[in-house]
């Protein structure tokens, strides 16, 4: 089917609650009305109202909920609407998610998906575009993934959902609807913890994931003359180090692109990794491209916050010309 | 697994055991006129005519600036918005009650009261274009919009915490939905209140939505005011389509904060329009339900009994308008003329004073967009919108 990630992911949703009479969707909005990105559509009508639920304006009460029916057997998909309004339930993720199996040494398990949209460029209101892919990727034993594209949203999302552990599933809204590719009817699954080689090179490895994907190959593509090797991380926590190991070894320079602010961010633990495992293949410093050390600025002035293809090239051109 | 046989109790009422339960609540909506125009006239507030003239001019403007500044962000003039069409009597009737001394946390709705007390109409246009300096609420007692859903609440009775410290005459005023009640950050922020006995009115603008779920789904609680039983604080479920009655209400709410009793008001009213501009209501709600509060319409109710007490003669609603509308085309203009802002105000205000790593990205972005101007085609700054 042509799918855009909005449709990839209602796929994958109406595929995995076929196959497993286990599986709730519940959060605010996405029984009734199907969400408001319509990523729940058409579920209630097929599923009924015991699996699929609106639920109150209660962030901590869904996702430790989830944790509660996880542990019960059953296989809870929870939607957080806006991922700006998951920091109350970061307590859940911490405190109950991320660490049931291992506090009770594996008598108890988490199997669940916190979905929820992330990032900048859609003009919404302040709260509705933050980045926060970093911290969460701190928590140990919470799996985060982002995908990029509608084959890797519809597999990736699967994979989450028979994941024996809890998985954050944060979704690139900028691009929900501008992709269309081609994927599998039915079920197929794309693994979390591994990052995917987009276009091979042997210039410089440029890392990036999610909407930032999109800008990243766009800056790859305007740039003549510079072989990229694109990868997509896909999964921020369990990192993929071997991926991006090797292709540093292979093209000694690394630029790393994140809508996220740049202190703190993921593209830090990136560089150390490489810096660990790579450091003496390296021919030039590791670039990165980021958000600034600021909110997400209020949309008259959002678009200058996110970095576009011209700030990537620079990088790239300067990583490779050092 | 114990087989052993559970012990059975004696049937509850031998051991009587009575639990608490709401249905032995009897929770009054306060009201002062009703729907036909009939009024309580015991209940009349004391005000005088202008008062009286005034809270239907408000109430019309709330309406006329939802409707122009809806139109505006269907032109793409504004982000998205969220309208109070449906809520004037609950806005006005506030907004009204209070004082300009009092601090107001709005949740998004209430335009009316926050110009009312003194918020440029020019600012709240910017705002909804996504201007950070709108949100510097110049001129009146304002926090910024609560878009984070209840967050503001905990904040409010840290207000009311400090005005009371400081021995001031006023308090915090938190306007909330029926959403909110369901957030910790409600049940943390009126807990805390009742403990300190701080002067905060919470304002619960039962709108029966948050955005697709009806009240009945938010909670299995009956009203909103039964909650305030459980923190210790005062609790009033008033008629938010009635003016006077949300009036009276919350005056009564604002004496018993300033004595030291936080007060929970529940105004039951009903949003006529969509969550925001962003949402399609046909998609969970019946047209009928609409309509049927579309006959309880507040300015209607108002109007009714402006005319059973011979006010309304003297009150030219025509007059009102043009003055409102040209009040908004003014607004619009003065929005229109703020220049684009320079990406300084991107990195400023974050700290006292910028530390250097900001200051050097800020070089970078000012650096970048001279030697890139292609920078400038994925860049669309909207000071207009």
């Amino acid at each position: 089917m042509n799918a855009t990630i909005i449709d990839a992911i209602n796929d994958a949703l109406h595929a995995e609650m076929r196959n497993d009479d286990r599986t709730l969707v519940f959060g605010q909005d996405v029984a009734e009305s199907g969400g408001v990105f319509r990523a729940t559509d058409g579920l209630l009508a097929e599923f009924g109202s015991d699996r699929v639920l609106d639920t109150p304006l209660s962030e901590i009460a869904i996702v430790g909920s989830a944790v509660g029916l996880a542990t019960h057997g059953f296989r809870p998909i929870a939607e957080i609407q806006f991922s700006g309004f998951l920091p109350p339930a970061f307590d859940q993720l911490v405190t109950n998610a991320s660490r049931i199996r291992w506090r009770t040494r594996g008598e108890l398990t988490a199997p669940m998906v916190v979905r929820t949209p992330y990032g900048a460029g859609v003009r919404a209101l302040e709260h509705h575009s933050e980045s926060l892919e970093g911290a969460y990727g701190h928590v140990p034993g919470l799996t985060v993934a982002i995908p990029s594209t509608p084959h890797d949203a519809k597999g990736m999302l699967i994979s989450a959902i028979r994941d024996p552990d809890p998985v954050l599933f944060m979704e690139p809204k900028h691009v929900y609807r501008s992709l269309r590719e081609d994927i599998p009817e039915g079920d197929y699954t794309e693994p979390l913890g591994e990052a995917a080689v987009r276009q091979e090179g042997d210039d410089v490895t440029v890392v990036s994931w999610g909407a930032m994907m999109h800008k990243t190959l766009e800056a790859v593509d305007n740039l003549d003359g510079v072989d990229a090797e694109v990868i997509d991380l896909r999964t921020i926590s369990p990192l993929d180090r071997e991926t991006i190991t090797e292709s540093v070894r292979k093209t000694g320079r690394c630029v790393v692109v994140h809508e996220a602010a740049k202190t703190g961010g993921f593209a830090g633990e990136l560089i150390a990794t490489i810096n660990d495992e790579v450091l003496l293949y390296l021919e030039a410093p590791i670039e990165r491209v980021t958000g600034f050390d600021i909110p997400v600025p209020l949309l008259s002035m959002e678009d200058y916050y996110v970095p576009h293809p011209p700030r990537i090239e620079e990088a790239i051109t300067k990583t490779v010309s050092y | 697994m114990d087989d052993s046989p559970r012990t059975v109790p004696p049937a509850a009422a031998d051991i009587g055991v009575d639990p608490l339960s709401q249905g032995d609540l009897e929770i009054e909506t306060y009201r002062v006129v009703r729907s036909d125009g009939s009024f309580d006239a015991e209940r009349v507030p004391d005000l005088d005519d202008e008062d009286f003239r005034d809270l239907y001019r408000w109430m019309l403007l709330q309406r006329i600036y939802d409707e122009r500044a809806t139109k505006l962000q269907r032109r793409g003039r504004l982000g998205t918005i969220a309208s109070g069409h449906g809520q004037e009597a609950s806005i006005i009737g506030s907004g009204y009650a209070l004082s300009r001394d009092d601090w107001i946390f709005p949740y998004g709705r209430e335009a009316g009261a926050l110009l009312l007390h003194g918020l440029s109409m020019r600012d709240l246009l910017l705002y909804w274009r996504g201007i950070e300096d709108a949100s510097r609420m110049e001129g009146a007692n304002v926090f910024g919009m609560a878009i984070s859903i209840g967050s503001h609440i905990p904040l409010a009775t840290g207000k009311a915490w400090g005005l009371e410290l400081d021995g001031e005459d006023a308090i915090a005023f938190a306007n909330l939905g029926d959403g909110a009640t369901s957030t910790g950050a409600f049940h943390e922020g009126l807990n805390f209140a009742g403990v300190l006995g701080v002067p905060a009115v919470f304002f619960c603008q039962n709108n029966q939505y948050a955005i697709s779920l009806p009240f009945d789904e938010q909670t299995n609680a009956e009203t909103v005011a039964q909650k305030a039983l459980a923190y210790g604080v005062d609790g009033i479920r008033v008629d938010g389509n009635d003016v006077l009655a949300v009036y009276n209400a919350v005056s009564t709410a604002r004496e018993r904060a300033l004595e030291g009793t936080p007060v929970l008001v529940e105004a039951v009213t009903y949003r006529r329009s969509a969550h925001t501009t962003s949402d399609d209501p046909t998609r969970y709600r019946s047209g009928d339900e609409v309509d049927e509060w579309e006959e309880r319409d507040p300015l209607a109710r108002y109007r009714a009994f402006l005319e059973r007490t011979g006010r309304w003669g003297a009150i030219d609603e025509d007059a009102i308008r043009e003055e409102v509308e040209s009040e908004f085309d003014e607004a619009v203009d003065a929005a229109d003329a703020v220049e684009e802002r320079g990406i300084e105000e991107l990195f400023a205000y974050l700290h006292e004073e910028m530390p250097p790593e900001l200051e050097r990205q800020l070089e970078e972005l000012r650096d970048l967009l001279e030697e890139r101007p292609d920078m400038y085609e994925f860049i669309e700054q909207r000071p207009k919108g």
